[in-house]
Formats: structure tokens, C-alpha cells, sequence
């Protein structure tokens, strides 16, 4: 569940969010409460807090799930009460896990559109967008997309800085066992009270708003050509998602095996591709393509390539987490049983970091499934996606016709990420 | 997995090849109009003539901006887009071949580039809508100015941030200067106009009671009143010429790269006939291009409604920078 918000385009979002609020929004005429109308910054903010926690949370759970337990026990033996051991131990082990969600979060914020466009936030994205839409000048539109990767290039130094040097996996010997359920007590009220309004704002009222909308249907309902906008969009981004989570392990793994100045700074290549506006982005993959490879453009394999590009550094994150835990004396023990190096690697190290490949799939496949300006320019010609049928008709104020993508987008997706976390429940 | 891998590199190949294949024999076609109100009409060209279309659909400026960066190489045939605006900076960008007299003349003048590069297919209007419960067509001002007058204080909604609303204003700086829009501008706000997010939220909003005015599209009222004739809103036109009527077009022009040019003229020839602009006004309540018989949206004859709107370059509605300048200037954007 926890996941699902990622799968809600931001838009969609938004118009919930303003449906909900104002003097004539859904609060005022069901339970007559008045709310002010949600827009400007802190429209903008309650709106894409509610679909990216997803990123931490999730980043934070493949963390929490790696965490060696005995770190917990060996606290507590040593006089630490719960609170503490949360605060002093667990904490601080969670570090790489809440920087890497962080920072796409931080990121994604930059880049976004759909929300900030509907709350009227001037935000980066925005200006850029702006800039394509008033004057069609792409060299400033380029000069302007230049600046916002100089400011990733800052966000990146800072969490190299904060990252310097930490290692967290254990060194001794045994291996860490099966952990423990904790008990909450008292506190699971509040804790399911939590939980639950944030599922409530997060999944349930977005859901409403498109069940909504499709009862509000004015020009009579119809299934158009849902199955193959469905195949279209899977045949995208299911490959994308998989490419990506395969990309991502050399990455993150010569970043944190073989941390000096130039492996980190290939490492980090991966967050300017998501930094970059996906309009500027697929821009420059126009341009390219023509000239170097013509018969790459509008296909297929372009689109899977650009998704790749655009959202590796989701998958980057969640894969370095696993494989900050995953103890490189173990790829040593099996180099001296005499296997080589890759198989070692295969044979030790990849099976700790399917939870973290999992989730960067889980995160790629859902963005894909509702990215618009690179699925839009990059596209075979003719291709019909979920996410491009959304638009399509919320763009004429057809919500109605709108709905029942938008619906099977949630569908598919939470399918999906379904299936991906089978698994791992399975073992439980 | 090495096998799953080298399958996947085998069907990007299979792929890539089909479609380079489907490019030779085909009418390829960028569209900034949206699938969900043209797909019906482009079926029925491609049955009437046989010829094959490929329809790449996008945001108007996110196609005319990706047309400007492909360049020479572009493979899009023609380029039909929602706004003037767009067709006007491909046109800029001299992407667009000019077209033949035996197109041009099918519209009238007012509904062809001056560059001749394209002409346009349909257009939407700008009305004021206003409640039927707490006004009356007698309260209507004859002209834009007069929604500043006091007695419309809170009264009247807008919606800055959207596109067609930036196209009316781009429409008043030409036809009254850019100092006359300023003014209007602050004496709209003055006047307490309500910003609301798009033309759908303004009708509804009239509809809740919380304005009697909105000034908006024309078409977006039908979708309420088709279903239910008793909807308390209605609309109507300012004087003659007011920038208030103005009538935003959708377009094609042909690229001076196309090499179906001679299928892309038999598109837009076909969607200037009688059964597509039928289809435009009857399924889609845009007003025509072209002469249609009988009552158009709103009530109208075509004669009638090319007096309604106002004259304006509709290549120099491209220039929507100042635009946007003014609105942040007066605090709007």
C-alpha cells in the first residue's frame, strides 16, 4: 500500500486536492466544512509531499529490513531504553537509506510540473515550462534547464559530504538473524490512527476523485481501447524498470566498493538525468538520435532507453542501501573458494540486494507508467499509453472518459508491485 | 538471465526495423489537438481515402518545440495544432512549405496565416458565461471594459494561468496596446476578479454560486446544458470586435520536409469539407473554418460569427512572452 501513491500522477492529485477544498469543494457540501481553498506553496506542497513519501518509505523499509538486528540487542543489553535505541542506533544506521530518498524527493520536487502548474507555484520546472510555452526559445529554455542541474550538482556534494567515510555492515562474526516483531502496546492507536489518514489522503481520496469522476460522466460512459493503451504502457515500462535496476547495481557498486573521487562522480551522473526536465531531456534525445543514431528515433527502444536515463537514479538509491549492508568480507570469503570474480559477485552479494532491486523496479516501473513529456516526444509513432489517454481527456475537461485509465494505471500498478513484493511476503 | 536478456535486445531490433518500414508508405501527422476529440474524423479519413495515418498526439508546444529541434529531419508530414501559436513559431522556425491557393481560399481571409503557411481547421470562441439565477442578459456590459464598472465587484471569474485565457489577452494587446491590457488587467483585479485553475471550475464555479460571471471558452458550457437543459448558466458575446469574443483556431500547415506532401494537402482539404466541420460544430461545438449551414453553437450563423470576432494577425498571437510579462507584472501569474 504504502507504494501506491507513486502510481497517482500529480495532476490527478492536484485536482483532488482542489476538488476537496474551497468554498465549493467536496468537505464544504458533504460534511459543510469550509475549508480554504488548498493552491500556492502550500497547495503545492501538501499535494507532492502526499505522492512522493513513497520514496522514503520505501528507501527507509529496504533499510530497516537490512538492518542487523543484534545492533538493536546489543543496545538495549547496554542499558539503552527503546526510545534511545531508535534515536542513538537505528537512526543513524538509516542514514544512506533517508539521504537517497531524500534526495530524489528533493529532486523530484525540482523537476515537477503537473502539481506546481494546477496549485500556480512558480517553481524551476514551471518557469522552464513557461519559457517553451510563451516564446518557444529553447536556448534560454536550455540555459534555464543548465542552472537547475548546477543546483543538483549542489544537492549531490552535500550528500557525498554527509556520507563520507560510513560503513554499515557488520563486521563480526555469524550472521545476522531473523528480527524481531516489536511489541507496540499503547502506542499502536496512534500509529494506526497515522497510518490510516495518511492511506485516507493518499490512495483513498485520490481513488474517490476518479471514481468521481467517472459517475459525473456527461457524454456517456464507453470502454474505448483501455487493453492495448494498458499493453503500450507495459511495454515500456516494465523493461525500463528492469533495465534500470540492472544499470543501477555496477553503478552503486563501484560507488561504494570502490569509493574514490571519479567512481562517485559516476556514480552521481545517474541524478542528472532524472534532474533534467523531462521536456529538456527528451530534447536533447531528439537531437542526438537524429545525428547519431537516425534509426533509433521514435522507437520503441528510445523510449525504454530515455525512461532508463530519466529514472536510473531512483533505482540507484535503493540498491546502494542493500549494498552498504551487504559485507564485502562475504564476495572475499567466496573469491577464496576459488570462484571468480564475477561469479563471486553473483553468487554472494546479488542475492542481498533483490530487496533493494525490487524496489528500485517497483519505483521506475510506476513512474514510467505515468511520465508524459519524453513518453509524448520519444514515442513510437502512434503509441497509446495509459498515461497519454489521461491527459488526453483531462486536458478537454472529459474526466469522465479520463477516469477508467487513470483507474487501470492504479490497477496495473498496484498488480505489479504486487507481484514484486510477493515474494519477500511469502517468506514471512 | 542471459538468455532473457539477449531476448529483449532481439525484440527492440524487430521492432526498431517494422517501424522505419511503416514511415515510407504513410501520411505522418503531429497533433497538438487531442485524440479524445479527433480520433472519430481522422478514422473517417483514413476509410475515405485509404491513405494510412500516423498519429503522433502531444501538448501543442511540446510537439512544435520537438518539430524546431528535429529540424531538416523531422519525419511529420503536417503539423495540426490547437493554437495559433504554435503553427506561428514552426512558421517562424521556416518549417513550414506554403500552401496552394486551391487550399488557402477554402477559408475565409481572416482564417489563414499571412505567411500562407497554414490555414485553420476550427475555431473556440471567448463568451462571458454568467448565472441565469442572480443575472440577466440586460446586467451584460457591451464590451470587456465594462466588467470593471463597481457593480461587477467579486462578481466575475477568470482564469489567468490558462492557455486560452493568455491567447484572449495576447488578442487585446494587439488589437488595444499593451498599456490599454495593463490597465484592464489592474482594474480587473481592483475589481476583485476570482482566479480559478481553468474554463471547467469557472462554470462550475457559476453553477455553485460562488461568481455570476467567468470569462471562458464557449464550448466547455454544452458539455453541461447537453445533459441537462435546465443548467443555470448561460453565454453570450461582447459587442462586435470586442477582444472578448475572440476566436482562438486550431490549425495544419505542411512541412517543407514532407514527403507526402500531397497527402497531407488531401488532409486538410478533407477536414475543411462539409462532413468534417460538420463533425467539429456538431460533436465537438467548435465553430467552423469554413461556411457551415444553419445554427452554430451559441446561436450563430457563420457570417455572423466572423463579425463577432475580432481581427487579428493569427501568426502574431504567437507572441506570448509580453503576454505573460503583463501578467506578472500585475501580480496575476
Amino acid at each position: 500500500m504504502g507504494v501506491l501513491p507513486l502510481a497517482i500522477p500529480g495532476y490527478v492529485m492536484a485536482y483532488a486536492l482542489l476538488g476537496l477544498t474551497g468554498a465549493n469543494g467536496m468537505m464544504a457540501t458533504v460534511f459543510g466544512l469550509e475549508l480554504p481553498r488548498l493552491s500556492g506553496y502550500w497547495g503545492a506542497l501538501v499535494s507532492i509531499s502526499l505522492y512522493t513519501f513513497p520514496y522514503l518509505f520505501l528507501n527507509l523499509r529496504a533499510g530497516l529490513m537490512g538492518l542487523d538486528p543484534a545492533l538493536e540487542e546489543v543496545a538495549r543489553s547496554l542499558g539503552y531504553r527503546p526510545h534511545q535505541v531508535f534515536l542513538k542506533v537505528i537512526l543513524p544506521q538509516l542514514r544512506p537509506a533517508y539521504y537517497a530518498g531524500a534526495l530524489i524527493i528533493g529532486l523530484y520536487v525540482l523537476g515537477d510540473f503537473g502539481s506546481v502548474s494546477l496549485m500556480r507555484f512558480e517553481t524551476f520546472s514551471y518557469a522552464i515550462y513557461l519559457q517553451y510555452a510563451a516564446s518557444y526559445d529553447r536556448i534560454y529554455a536550455a540555459w534555464l534547464a543548465l542552472m537547475l542541474l548546477c543546483m543538483t550538482g549542489f544537492a549531490l556534494v552535500l550528500e557525498y559530504k554527509l556520507l563520507r567515510g560510513l560503513s554499515f555492515y557488520r563486521t563480526g562474526t555469524g550472521s545476522s538473524k531473523r528480527a524481531k516483531t516489536a511489541r507496540l502496546g499503547i502506542w499502536k492507536y496512534p500509529v494506526y490512527f497515522f497510518v490510516s489518514i495518511l492511506m485516507l489522503a493518499s490512495i483513498i481520496l485520490p481513488v474517490m476523485t476518479i471514481i468521481y469522476w467517472m459517475m459525473d460522466g456527461l457524454d456517456g460512459f464507453f470502454w474505448p481501447n483501455l487493453w492495448s493503451a494498458l499493453g503500450s504502457s507495459v511495454s515500456a515500462s516494465a523493461p525500463a524498470a528492469f533495465l534500470a535496476a540492472t544499470l543501477a547495481i555496477p553503478l552503486a557498486y563501484i560507488g561504494v566498493r570502490y569509493p574514490t573521487r571519479s567512481t562517485r562522480i559516476l556514480e552521481k551522473m545517474a541524478y542528472f538525468g532524472y534532474a533534467t526536465p523531462p521536456l529538456a531531456l527528451a530534447l536533447a534525445l531528439i537531437f542526438f538520435t537524429l545525428s547519431a543514431a537516425p534509426i533509433l528515433y521514435q522507437t520503441l527502444t528510445l523510449l525504454i532507453l530515455a525512461y532508463t536515463l530519466h529514472f536510473m537514479a531512483e533505482a540507484v538509491g535503493p540498491v546502494r542501501s542493500a549494498l552498504y549492508q551487504a559485507s564485502p568480507r562475504l564476495e572475499e570469503a567466496a573469491r577464496n573458494l576459488g570462484y571468480p570474480r564475477f561469479k563471486a559477485f553473483m553468487k554472494s552479494t546479488f542475492p542481498l540486494l533483490r530487496g533493494g532491486m525490487i524496489v528500485s523496479m517497483a519505483f521506475v516501473f510506476l513512474s514510467a507508467m505515468k511520465e508524459l513529456p519524453i513518453t509524448f516526444l520519444l514515442s513510437p509513432i502512434g503509441f497509446d499509453s495509459l498515461a497519454v489517454n489521461v491527459w488526453s481527456y483531462s486536458v478537454e475537461a472529459m474526466f469522465a472518459q479520463a477516469a477508467p485509465f487513470a483507474l487501470l494505471i492504479l490497477l496495473f500498478s498496484s498488480l505489479f508491485v504486487g507481484l514484486l513484493f510477493a515474494r519477500e511476503w511469502s517468506q514471512k | 538471465m542471459k538468455s532473457l536478456f539477449s531476448l529483449v535486445v532481439l525484440t527492440f531490433l524487430l521492432l526498431t526495423t517494422q517501424i522505419t518500414e511503416v514511415f515510407a508508405q504513410s501520411l505522418t501527422i503531429y497533433s497538438g489537438r487531442s485524440k479524445a476529440l479527433v480520433d472519430p474524423i481522422v478514422n473517417d479519413f483514413q476509410r475515405q481515402t485509404g491513405i494510412r495515418v500516423n498519429v503522433r498526439y502531444g501538448g501543442s508546444t511540446q510537439l512544435a518545440v520537438a518539430l524546431l529541434e528535429e529540424g531538416r529531419r523531422s519525419p511529420a508530414d503536417l503539423f495540426w495544432a490547437q493554437d495559433a501559436g504554435a503553427l506561428g513559431a514552426v512558421t517562424q522556425g521556416e518549417m513550414l512549405q506554403e500552401l496552394p491557393e486551391s487550399i488557402l481560399e477554402l477559408v475565409p481571409e481572416q482564417f489563414r496565416s499571412e505567411n500562407k503557411t497554414w490555414v485553420a481547421t476550427s475555431g473556440r470562441a471567448r463568451v462571458l458565461a454568467y448565472s441565469t439565477v442572480r443575472s440577466s442578459e440586460d446586467e451584460i456590459p457591451s464590451n470587456i471594459n465594462g466588467l470593471t464598472d463597481p457593480k461587477f465587484r467579486n462578481r466575475v471569474g477568470w482564469a489567468p494561468s490558462n492557455a486560452s485565457f493568455q491567447a484572449f489577452l495576447t488578442g487585446f494587446r494587439l488589437l488595444h496596446g499593451d498599456d490599454a491590457t495593463r490597465d484592464w488587467l489592474r482594474a480587473m483585479r481592483e475589481n476583485d476578479a476570482q482566479n480559478y485553475v481553468n474554463n471547467n471550475a469557472l462554470i462550475q464555479a457559476i453553477a455553485a454560486g460562488e461568481i455570476d460571471f467567468a470569462l471562458t471558452n464557449h464550448y466547455y458550457l454544452f458539455r453541461y446544458t447537453e445533459s441537462n437543459p435546465n443548467y443555470p448558466v448561460a453565454q453570450t458575446f461582447f459587442e462586435n470586435g470586442d477582444p472578448g469574443n475572440l476566436n482562438n483556431v486550431s490549425g495544419a500547415g505542411i512541412l517543407k520536409t514532407s514527403r507526402n506532401a500531397e497527402a497531407a494537402q488531401q488532409f486538410i482539404s478533407f477536414m475543411l469539407e462539409q462532413h468534417a466541420q460538420r463533425f467539429f460544430t456538431e460533436n465537438i461545438f467548435e465553430y467552423p473554418a469554413t461556411e457551415v449551414e444553419g445554427e452554430l453553437p451559441g446561436g450563430v450563423t457563420f457570417q455572423e460569427m466572423l463579425e463577432i470576432s475580432p481581427q487579428v494577425d493569427l501568426d502574431a498571437l504567437a507572441d506570448l512572452e509580453q503576454t505573460i510579462r503583463l501578467l506578472r507584472e500585475v501580480g496575476l501569474l
